[in-house]
């Protein structure tokens, strides 16, 4: 899953969208080295933690609707802070994107990868005091299953056909099939534990769990208050006496907010005004690239896209250091038309890389048998930040190619409805998952509830299957490798860029290395940051 | 009349949303969701009935003043659109009642002052300043006054986030600028139509009469012209308060003040159709109820209009 439903008219996103930045995390359970980009000083110092100080964090896509409820997290305020700061699943996402136990000690699993064990730590308590049992792990993973579930996690626990209890600390999942990135699934911020009721459902009206911080004061939509828990489970940690999370819409009194010292931290600076914040001395600007990623997809059934050849000369045919430069103001990262990030385990950069080539192009026109190409190219500013600006650099890039691109603008309205997976050539905003599989699985595999490029390849499905279930780290990365190597030649996916997540704060605020897959630290700032 | 007018705006809201593109279940669960999981959320909140039978639902429930749940509503946690918009309403009114205050009696005062000294300097100060606050647009006002008021000089807050623990003159405080911003939209006009009706009045023949009995100038004005110049300053005053309730949306959403503005961006973004339904149709009441105050108090303040005609 992937894609920003985040929308106010003065961000960069627009209302009516779907999705914002939701993290469906499953993947690769071996320890993935990021690549992370830090904030923009390469030799940083990071400072000792220390206790103490009241955090305000601005998040910009807050709603009245927002509930405690795991399956309704959508967004990255329920996200943030009901999943990263009010909960803890079994695992959490570490800074250097690998799987790390979390309410879970250990886990381990049977050869053939279809059934995991996890441990639970023991005298975990909840925040009034109870104890934390397997029988709440089991409550909390149900509540997201079942045929009735409209869960935004349904899709993540479809494949666990079983769960039990085998004693108070110890949860047993059987899966459908074999799957090595499981301790990355039950990352999932959705996958929070709460307390069980009697009759099996979990109670998370309350507000009550396990996590760092205790909610003191909740106005869905305008703010929520937190404050520090004593008996939280690591040690040492949080190191904010209290934290409060502000819902600010609009980007530029965001901003303000930040200037005037409301608020010590926001999400999503505004990249047109980021030279201005970058010169006040007591502002810090973090870019990280995460897993965001943004695409022209085309659906390789139908024609002139059911020639691979044509694939190709369209991959060519974009100078994507351009588009980066001019549509995304240097806030991305060139793509090479593999969908897996960097700092994924067993990401690859397939060879040759795709570069602005006009003779390449024009090479495999030759080859598909066309002198010229003439194709259209759907989409909104809903399709992906500054989406129209892009579409129309590569308009330019394509037509000293031989190849004409007709940018048809669609209305923001409805594009997730009426364009994305209808039109054959679309603007998509990706974004992205922490493992190979979980990519792959959603996207570009055959039966992919997300296959907008109605990619079939046998080969490719084959591979996801023996990857998914292969334990030596060794022969997947080899499958991992083919596969993306087959996406990059035979794909419909034309990626573009990489997104950087662009947050302001002020200088008072301490942190380690950020994490570099989901945003806000991988949604645990408030865990992990400290007042310096 | 004005219960026929909202049954007609009612059908117009409906219609309105009911043709807009995009499902809405789809859209409330985001791209990640699969078929089933959308079928099944459809089914939940209805939707797989057909309009006309969703329509008589929620207008029957909403002459028994029960605005219905909304899509955000759990399975076995109800959420009503009341619970959501209410105490948004409230502050919503807060606001629009403490402006009032500011801004009604400063624009009739300035009104009548550019009548008494018209075509002075004052008139013409008055008139320009207001006609240039009139022009800008409300986001332009309110972001520079952040500018200036909160960030280059420090004396506001640039945000009016207020909680109901606040003490009152703390939540005056924060809504310090908004107040400023809406007054900058309002008090324009209503002072220049408070001028407009009273030298409009001071070419009559008894306001002549009193002239020339020697009646001091500010009484003539206080106590012969404005007494037969409430009506239409009482509708302007009137169409200006349902804007403060109803066009307060931007000025909201820039201070980040929980209002019922900030409800209905809210709701259209995430698709909360009962809530969008419930503040449309709430703005469309405040609109119809105002203009029946204002028509009340027209008649009130005219003897003539008093008498049924024979």
């Amino acid at each position: 899953m992937s894609d920003n439903e985040n929308s106010t008219t003065t961000d960069r996103r627009i209302a009516g969208l779907s999705a914002t930045r939701r993290a469906f995390l499953s993947g690769a359970a071996t320890a993935a080295v990021g690549l992370a980009i830090l904030p923009s000083f390469p030799s940083m110092v990071f400072a000792e933690a220390k206790s103490g100080g009241h955090a305000r964090f601005a998040i910009n896509d807050g709603a009245q609707t927002d509930a405690l409820d795991p399956a309704t997290w959508q967004s990255s305020f329920t996200q943030v802070v009901f999943g990263g700061t009010l909960c803890n699943a079994l695992t959490e996402l570490g800074v250097d994107g690998s799987a790390e136990p979390d309410l879970a000690e250990s886990f381990s699993s049977s050869d053939d990868m279809k059934t995991w064990t996890f441990k639970l730590r023991s005298g975990l308590k909840f925040h009034d005091g109870k104890n934390v049992t397997s029988a709440d792990v089991v409550a909390s993973f149900k509540h997201h299953m079942g045929a009735e579930s409209s869960s935004a996690a349904k899709a993540i626990v479809d494949a666990i056909t079983d769960i039990k209890a085998a004693d108070d600390l110890t949860v047993v999942f059987t899966l459908a099939g074999g799957n090595a990135d499981f301790p990355y699934i039950v990352s999932d911020c959705h996958l929070a534990v709460f307390p069980a009721k009697p009759d099996g459902t979990i109670e998370w009206g309350k507000g009550i769990a396990t996590g760092p911080y205790i909610i003191d004061d909740l106005q869905p939509g305008v703010s929520v208050k937190m404050k520090k828990n004593p008996a939280y489970h690591k040690p040492g940690k949080p190191y904010f006496d209290s934290v409060e999370f502000v819902n600010i819409i609009d980007v530029a009194a965001r901003t303000n907010a930040l200037m005037t010292g409301e608020i010590d931290y926001m999400v999503d600076a505004d990249i047109k005004t980021l030279t201005l914040l970058e010169r006040n001395p007591e502002v810090e600007i973090s870019k990280v690239a995460g897993l965001r990623h943004f695409t022209f997809s085309m659906n390789t059934e139908v024609a002139p896209f059911n020639d691979p050849n044509v694939r190709q000369a369209l991959k060519y045919a974009i100078d994507r250091e351009d588009v980066v430069a001019k549509a995304f103001l240097g806030n991305a990262k060139a793509a090479n038309d593999n969908p897996i990030a960097q700092q994924i385990a067993f990401a690859t950069n397939p060879e040759p890389v795709h570069s602005y080539n006009i003779e390449k192009a024009k090479e495999y026109l030759a080859k598909a048998g066309l002198e010229s190409l003439k194709v259209d190219l759907s989409v909104a500013e809903t399709a992906f930040p500054n989406a129209i600006d892009a579409a129309l650099l590569f308009k330019e890039h394509a037509a000293k190619a031989g190849i004409e691109i007709n940018v048809v603008r669609e209305p923001d309205d409805g594009y997730w409805d009426n364009v994305w997976m209808q039109k054959p050539f679309v603007g998509v905003d990706w974004l992205g998952k922490p493992t190979c599989d979980s990519l792959f699985t959603t996207v570009y595999a055959s039966d992919g509830p997300w296959n907008d490029t109605h990619w079939k390849n046998a080969r490719f499905d084959e591979l996801l299957i023996a990857g998914r279930a292969e334990a030596d780290p060794a022969k997947r990365k080899a499958i991992y490798a083919e596969m993306q190597q087959l996406l990059q030649d035979d794909g419909g996916a034309l990626v573009i860029a990489y997104a950087l997540f662009i947050d302001a704060m002020s200088k008072k605020i301490g942190h380690g290395p950020i994490g570099n897959m989901l945003q806000c630290d991988n949604f645990r700032m408030a865990e992990r940051w400290w007042m310096a | 009349m004005g219960l026929a007018t909202l049954f007609g705006v009612s059908i117009i809201i409906f219609a309105a949303i009911a043709v807009l593109p995009g499902d809405f279940a789809k859209v409330a669960l985001g791209r990640s969701a699969t078929p089933e999981t959308v079928a099944n959320f459809r089914h939940l909140l209805g939707l797989d009935q057909p309009a006309l039978l969703r329509y008589m639902h929620w207008i029957g429930g909403v002459a028994r003043g029960d605005f219905g749940l909304s899509f955000s509503s759990g399975t076995g946690t109800p959420r009503t659109v009341a619970s959501i918009i209410g105490p948004r309403i409230a502050n919503t009114l807060t606001l629009a009642a403490v402006t009032a205050c500011v801004a009604v009696p400063l624009a009739l005062g300035l009104g009548l002052l550019a009548a008494m000294y018209r075509n002075s300097l004052l008139d013409r100060v008055l008139n320009t300043a207001t006609l240039i606050c009139i022009s800008f647009p409300e986001f332009f006002v309110a972001y520079v006054l952040m500018l200036f008021l909160a960030v280059k000089i420090p004396l506001f807050y640039s945000l009016a986030r207020i909680s109901p623990d606040m003490s009152s003159m703390e939540m005056l405080a924060r809504m310090a600028l908004p107040i400023v911003t809406l007054c900058f939209g309002i008090v324009a006009h209503m002072m220049r139509m408070t001028r407009a009706t009273i030298i409009g009045l001071l070419a009559s023949p008894y306001i002549e009469m009193a002239r020339l009995k020697g009646v001091a100038p500010w009484k003539i004005i206080l106590l012969h012209a404005l007494p037969n110049a409430w009506a239409p300053i009482v509708a302007v005053i009137a169409f200006n308060l349902a804007y403060l309730i109803v066009g307060v949306v931007v000025v909201e959403v820039v201070f980040v003040y929980p209002g019922i503005g900030q409800s209905m961006v809210d709701a259209v973004k995430s698709r909360d159709i009962p809530v969008v339904q419930a503040c449309a149709l709430i703005f469309a009441a405040t609109f119809v109820i105002l203009n029946l105050l204002a028509d009340v108090l027209a008649v009130a303040s005219n003897p003539r209009l008093r008498q049924p005609a024979s």
